[in-house]
Parts: structure tokens; sequence; C-alpha cells
């Protein structure tokens, strides 16, 4: 079996949207007797932002999990840049250029904002254990380039300012602004996002939806996000996947998901105006 | 920074260079190896000597040159502290053409008038958010040819035909340097003294904002005085975070930093500031009182928050510097204990304290802008923070008057700037006469004829003296506000009021007696403060209204009223404005109720109107008087107030100069 072909095409704001990049084939994913996702088929293509949504317990994050290496699904196969998954752990699946961030912020409250954005360069670093502890060569080569790309990352969102302070003492704002750019720095093909804009206000969803677009934008970085905030869903994403107990029932541009009846029926809800 | 001391040494000046290119030119043959910018980016202090940076501005001046900028041309420039944006300025005049620094937090509407009037065909932008702004006023404002921008981000997909980045501009630049190099070398000789050197649009809080034109010889003039005034040195560091619109960025960012050769340091964000500040750690510094305010304020909450030692110590310590701080900065004698305690304290409470706030290093500290709090001002004085100030205006290209070091006092604003003459008209307004008094406002002839008389006096528009003990100038209060009493004596309310809402328990006071034989006041007590001193002392009251009016009250803001006479009494030109009755509203002027602006400045002639029966009694002489009042509910409902005020009469002190008035 072959992935999804597509012509790579131009968007609006002058983005380009390529081949397929990420294809879910029949995916079952069950826990025990339940079933978390039922035979789902999406793809993911390169270069463009793709919304994941669905009420709660829908199986979004149980999704992401999926395309992470997390969860391996009964049935189904997933395919990367042309090629079958095999069985994977998480941390090979981030050699493939796959990063995220969590729901519930899992970031280290003990260090400086540098330093857990730092921890997202480890992919990055080769020189032994001995290399490091003596500080010797190529271990303060490495370092010095990843400290460059820490350092380019955090000009990028914006978070000079909190550089050294330790990640505990910040609001949650800021907290997720520290998670997305240690995932960033990592530079990933593929960045998962699992609800960035879950808890915010205005303002802070407002600056998070100009990140993404701009990591986007500027990295070229293909995004797949789970987010509730639907005027946020709409306005970012390029493409829609529409979940609802385990099942696909819409997918689409956001356009066509928002009249999909069977979406409306089970998420959106009624316009009344 | 090894070769500090030795550059101290250096002399600064060596004949007089007649534009900021030739002053660059200067700088990078006496010390071009020396740090003449710094920026912090990706978390590293980067640094350009003088010979990088006039390499970097010459590179965009032949970059200006192959896009067609002529001489005479308007460049504006929008964006934050950084060098590439002074090196767009410097690089401007550099081909002849006058750079035209804007505000950057300006709306679009607000760009919209200065880049029209100004007719800009070239904006240097600092990143996206102004590009998308210059964008929005090329809608209606057609001559913006070209936008050139620094940061990239977010305006790679833009249109670029006539939009350019700045690494562009420059890389084409030194690609066609041959091509012009004649041309900017012609261009940059017939630079004159007297030719445009930049010019600023002013904030243009009353009517429309005004295009100051300075000249090099007003640039290059005040900066030499100025630098010498405060012995500025080559090695001196400064902090460059200021609007680069306002005319004090403009001076000592460019003025006074390429005049003395000292290093220009901006921050890597506006939120890393106070970081910045403390890496720096600038020897010459200027900041609004605003700034120093918050400063204190953090400083406080944060000694209540130590422990006890910690906040025994400070609060130990910080008594004696009051005590000494400021005779030892001033050079006056001090006893060999009290020094032996003071040097003590440096170590223990001052020196970590200056520190942290970024202090450690000042050698020359302004503020300037608005009237700075005694306590505010004593308080870093006595760290031994040589803290001064100055008055000024972008007119005057800064400098009118500021304070000598060894005569700094809170209530005065300085000598006269050297070069500079003062003279104080018949109404009490300060007019000066300088090197640095502007060339004309742009395209408004009418304007400067009002503000420029024939003989080069300006107006300033405030009101105030000339101390005839110390020859220090005392600004009084807007020139518009200042009145004449019936005797004709002066009379400055402001002045009054400010004094009078110094105490914590009075929240606003409006003094009258324009035309009149004496001055009364209204006062509106500070809930706040007057609740919780009548919660201590078991003082019982259910409104502001029935809290005004208690007797004790009237009694504490009685005795506030007599101290200010006593201070006012002391001034011979003001003791005129002492107030004689008194009384406290029965309500909070409230801008609901139209009596005061949305910004809370009381509106005088309305509350005139509203309240004329009360002025009506305090000048007849009653003792108590009833009153009617129409009031505003908050959510648009009126209702009416009514109440029987009392009014008292506070102790005069009879001045020296008083006297003599009432024996001629």
């Amino acid at each position: 079996m072959t992935m999804m072909q597509y012509e790579p095409y131009v968007t609006a704001d002058g983005r380009t949207i390529g081949n397929t990049m990420m294809e879910m084939t029949n995916i079952t994913l069950r826990f025990g007797g339940v079933v978390a996702i039922k035979d789902i088929s999406f793809d993911i293509r390169e270069g463009e932002i793709r919304a994941i949504i669905g009420p709660n317990g829908a199986g979004k994050s149980s999704m992401l999990n999926v395309i992470s290496g997390f969860y391996k699904p009964q049935e189904g196969d997933v395919w990367f840049r042309g090629e079958k998954r095999g069985p994977m752990r998480p941390f090979e699946v981030a050699r493939q250029g796959i990063a995220r961030t969590f729901q519930n912020i899992a970031l280290f409250d003990g260090m400086s904002v540098l330093d857990n954005i730092m921890t997202g360069r480890l992919n990055h670093m080769s020189s032994s254990f001995l290399d490091q502890a003596i500080w010797w060569g190529k271990a303060e080569r490495e370092e010095v380039a990843n400290r460059e790309k820490a350092e380019e990352i955090i000009d990028f969102l914006e978070i000079q300012a909190i550089r050294k302070t330790p990640v505990g003492r910040l609001p949650y704002g800021l907290k997720k602004r520290v998670e997305l750019a240690r995932a960033l720095v990592a530079e990933p093909k593929l960045l998962l996002l699992d609800e960035p804009m879950a808890g915010m206000n205005v303002e802070e969803k407002e600056d998070m939806s100009r990140f993404i677009l701009d990591v986007n934008d500027e990295f070229g970085t293909t995004i797949a996000l789970i987010e509730h905030d639907m005027g946020v869903v709409m306005d970012l994403s390029d493409r829609v996947v529409v979940m609802d107990y385990g099942k696909k029932i819409g997918d689409g541009t956001p356009d066509e998901v928002r009249s999909n009846q069977e979406v409306i029926d089970a998420y959106l809800g009624v316009s009344h105006d | 920074m090894k070769g500090g001391q030795n550059l101290a040494e250096m002399k600064a000046v060596s004949g007089v260079p007649e534009s900021v290119p030739a002053l660059l030119a200067r700088n990078v043959a006496q010390f071009g190896s020396k740090p003449a910018y710094r920026e912090k980016e990706f978390g590293i202090w980067q640094t350009w000597t003088w010979a990088e940076a006039a390499e970097e501005i010459q590179a965009i001046a032949y970059g200006y040159l192959a896009l067609g900028v002529a001489k005479g041309d308007h460049v504006a420039i929008v964006g934050r502290n950084r060098p590439a944006m002074y090196w767009s300025m410097v690089a401007a005049m550099k081909v002849g053409a006058v750079p035209v620094p804007m505000y950057q937090d300006a709306v679009a509407e607000e760009m919209t008038y200065a880049l029209e009037h100004s007719g800009a065909r070239f904006v240097v932008c600092g990143d996206q958010e102004q590009v998308d702004k210059v964008i929005e006023v090329q809608g209606t404002v057609h001559q913006i040819e070209h936008i050139i921008y620094q940061d990239p981000r977010g305006l790679r997909k833009y249109d670029h035909t006539k939009l350019h980045a700045l690494a562009d501009i420059q890389a084409e630049g030194r690609a066609a340097h041959e091509r012009f190099e004649k041309e900017l070398a012609e261009r940059e000789a017939s630079l004159l003294y007297d030719d445009t050197c930049v010019m600023l649009y002013t904030s243009g809080t009353t009517g429309k904002s005004k295009g100051v034109v300075l000249s090099n010889r007003n640039v290059i003039e005040t900066a030499r005085a100025s630098s010498e005034f405060d012995h500025l040195r080559p090695s001196d560091e400064t902090l460059a975070y200021l609007p680069m619109a306002w005319v004090g960025d403009f001076i000592f960012s460019v003025g006074q930093a390429y005049w003395t050769g000292f290093c220009t340091n901006c921050p890597e964000s506006p939120d890393t500031m106070m970081t910045d500040l403390r890496e720096i750690g600038p020897t010459y510094f200027f900041a609004p009182p605003r700034m120093f305010e918050t400063t204190l304020t953090t400083v406080m909450i944060r000694m209540e928050d130590a422990g006890s030692l910690k906040r025994k110590m400070f609060h130990k310590y910080m008594e004696h510097a009051k005590k000494v701080g400021p005779a030892l900065l001033d050079g006056k004698p001090v006893s060999l204990g009290d020094k032996l305690k003071y040097w003590i304290g440096d170590k223990l409470v001052y020196g970590p304290l200056k520190n942290t706030l970024g202090f450690s290093r000042v050698r020359v500290g302004y503020t300037a802008g608005e009237a700075i709090g005694p306590e505010i001002f004593e308080f870093y004085r006595s760290l031994g923070i040589n803290l001064k100030q100055l008055y000024g205006q972008t007119e005057a290209t800064v400098f009118i008057t500021q304070q000598p070091d060894g005569e700094v006092r809170a209530d005065t604003v300085g000598v006269p700037s050297p070069g500079v003459e003062i003279r104080i008209g018949d109404s009490g307004e300060i007019y000066y006469r300088s090197p640095g008094t502007f060339v004309e406002y742009y395209k408004n002839p009418e304007s400067t004829a009002d503000t420029k008389d024939p003989e080069g006096w300006v107006a300033t528009g405030d009101a105030g003296f000339i101390e005839e003990s110390s020859g220090h100038l005392r600004i009084i209060d807007r020139a518009k506000d200042v009145g004449k009493m019936a005797d004709g004596r002066l009379f400055a309310p402001k002045y009054v009021e400010n004094k009078l809402k110094f105490y914590p328990n009075i929240l606003e006071a409006v003094v009258f007696g324009n035309g009149r034989d004496m001055c009364t006041a209204f006062i509106n007590i500070d809930l706040a403060a007057v609740g919780n001193w009548a919660e201590r002392n078991n003082i019982a009251y259910a409104s502001y209204q029935e809290l005004a009016g208690h007797p004790q009250v009237m009694d504490t803001i009685q005795a506030h009223v007599e101290e200010v006479n006593k201070s006012i009494a002391t001034d011979p030109m003001l003791s005129g404005c002492q107030v004689h009755r008194f009384l406290i509203l029965h309500k909070e002027l409230d801008a609901d109720d139209g009596e005061m602006t949305r910004t809370r400045k009381v509106r005088r002639r309305i509350v005139e109107e509203k309240f004329d029966d009360l002025i009506n009694a305090l000048y007849s002489g009653k003792a108590e008087q009833y009153t009617e009042t129409e009031v505003t509910y908050e959510d648009g409902r009126k209702g009416k107030i009514t109440a029987t005020l009392e009014i008292r009469d506070a102790a005069v002190v009879e001045a020296a100069g008083q006297a003599q008035v009432a024996a001629e």
C-alpha cells in the first residue's frame, strides 16, 4: 500500500502545502474492552496546519499519542514520509522529527526556562557522557550550537525576559510558551500540540495563535493540533478532522467541516443568527 | 573594558566637526577600536566598535543612494532602540537626507499625520508591526515609496517590490560602493553647520503635533556644552531605552554619544530593560520620575517581605544615609564617625542595593519631565547616586537648565545650561534663547512666529522664577494657569495644590484666588487614608460626606493647610498664594459629574460654576454654608445630595515680601 498522493498548492497567505507527510490507515486503538479509536484514516500534508477536534472523550488525545508513537494501535498502520512505521519507542519517533507539547504542562519546575528548553536539544547531541563531563572538544562545540538554537527560539517566542527564571515561578500562559519552545528547539518536522490554548485568556490565545502561524510560516513546520476553541481552530487550520466517540465523522477544510450536518449535530451546534 | 582608564584621559575634543557624520569620522580616527554600540542579542551582548559601526552606517548610506534617496529627503525611522535604527538615522544624515524618528507605539492614524506632514519618501521600520502600520498609512499617504525593515520575521511573504530588508539594502550598498563612492563623499562634504540635522515631532498633547527642525549647530553645540557641563567621558556607558522619537534620546544617544564618543547600549527587548540595566551598569543614565518612583516602591515592598534582620539593617542604615548621604555627595563636611558609619552602610546595604538596581556605576543621572517627589529624589541621592534634575524641551534641543554637581535640590531645576539665556516675562512665563534654539516648525511659519520672536527668544509655556539666593530656576505651573491676584501678586494654583496633595490625607485640592484679594481652597480627603485613620481611632462614619465633615478630620486638614502656608511663605514670589480659608467638599470630584477629565485632572472652570455658592461663602466670611449638589450615579441615574459645610480659617504667615507690599 502506498500513501495518498497530492499535488502541492500555495495557500492564499503564500504557504506551500505539499504532499502527504503522515498517513494513518484504519487505526483502531483499544484499552481492554474500551475502543478509544475506531477504524480511523486520515493524513497530514507537508507544511499544513491540521486540527483534530471533537467533544470530550472523542479520542483526540489518544490519536495524538498514536501519532507520537506513545500508543501502539491494535489495528492499522502509521506511515511517515513514505515508510510504514514499525514497532518504535517514543524517543525513536522523536528522532524522526516529531515533537509535542502536552495538555497538562510537562516541564521541569525547578529548572530555568533556558535549561528546560535545552533539554529539547537532546536528540541533537552525540558527544559521549565522558566528553560532556569534562567539557571537551565536541561536547563544548555542541553545547554552543545548541545554546545558539535555544536562543534563537527564545527570541522567536519573545521570552528573553524569563530566560533565567525557574519555570515553577511562571504563570500558566508563559509555561505553555516555554513548552512550545522546548518542542521547537528540537527542530521538528512535525509538531504536535495538545490543546495549546486551554485555560488561556483572550490575549494569551491571540499571542499563541500568532506564534503557531509564525512557526508554520517561518520554519515550515507541519503542525497537528488539538483544540477546543472553535474560533481558533477555524482560523488557524488548513484542514480539520472531527472525531466523535472514537469515530471520524468529518474531514476537510474548516468551511466544509462547518457545513457538515453530522459535525453540526455532534459538536458545533446550530447557529441561531 | 581594560582600556577604560586610558580612554577616560583622552581628549574628547579636537576641532569642531560640523555634522554628526563628521563626528563619526572623527570618532573612528580617534577611538576606532573602542565600543560604540552594544546590543543584547541571543542572550549575549554584541559589540560594535566605532570603526565597525561606521562601516555599517556607510553600507546603509550606499544602499540609500542605490534606492534613490535624494538630498533633503525625509527618512522616517520607527522602531525600538536598536543600533541599526540609530545607524539608519546617521546614514540618512550622511546622504544629506533628514531623519525623522517617530513614536513606535503610535497607532497608524497617529503616524499618518507625521508621515504625511514630513513628506517622507522612505520609512525604516524595526519589525513587522511597524511595517503593517506604514502599509496601512500608505492607503492615504501616497508619497511613501519604499519601506525598509530590520527584523524579517513574519515579512517573508510580503510583496517585496517596494519593501526591503535592511540587510539587503546594506548588501546592495556594499556591492555598489564603487559606483556611489564619489557621490557619497560629495554629499557628506557638503553638509553645513546650519543644515537640518534631524526633525522631531512633538507629542502633540495640545493640538496637532509639530515637526521641530533642529540643525547640526543646535545638536552639536548643545551636545558639546552639556557633555562638558557633566564631564562626560569616552568611557561612559548609557542605556538607550526611551523612545527614539523623543528629543532626549536623540541628544543622549546620538548628540552626546557622538560628541563624547561614549557607548550606547540597547536592551534585548523592552521587557528585559531592568536586567539589561543591571548587566550594563550605566555610568550616565536618564529616567523619568515615574521610573524612579516605581523602582523605589518595588524596593520598599521587597524590604517589607525580607527577614527581620535585613529589614532592621535596611531601615537603620537608610536613616543614616538620609542624614549624611546627600551631604557626602555634595562634598559638604561630614564628621568622621558619620563617614565611617556610611562606609559600613555602603558595604552592607547601599552597595548591594545599588548593584541590584543597576545603579552601581552611575556617575551622572538625570530625571526630568515632571516634578519628582522630594522623598524619592532624596532616597536615590542618599544612596550616593548622583541624581540631578534638568528642565528642557524639544524646541531647546533639550537643555534649558540643569543642576550642577553639588547644587542639587528637589525643588529647583538648576541653573541655565551653558550658553542659555533665560528671561522671565511679565506674566511669569519663562523665555530662553540658546544655541540649541530650534530652527523652525516644519511647514508651519505661524506657529514658529508665535513661539520664537525675531530676537530668538522662545516662550516655554511654563511659569517660573529664578531664585535669588542660588540663581536656580524654579518651575511653578503651566503659564496659562497662572494668574494675578487683585493686588497684582502672582497666583499659581497648581503649585499650591501639588503641595497640598503631597499629604496622603488629601486626594484633591482646588485653589481659587485669580483676581481676588486672597486664596481659598476646596479639599477632597482621600477616603482610603482618612478611613484607615478613622478605623484605628474608633471613629465611626457611614459615608464619605460624614467623614469629610468630622471635626477631627477638619482639624487634621487645617494643620496640613497651615503647614503648606508656612512653606509657601518662604517664597517671596508666591507668598500671596497662602490659603486663607478652606472647606472639605461633601463629595469626591468625579469624572462622571464632569468635574474632572478621565485622566483625573480637575476641570477648574466647571468646578467654579458648579460650586459657585461655596466659593461665595469662602469669600463672604461665613462660617458654614448649606448646599445642594446634583450627582450622577454609576448607572446614569441622577440624584441630589445636600450638606451644610463648615468653612475654616487657616493661619497664614506674614512673609517679608508681603509686609513690604502692605507698607507701600
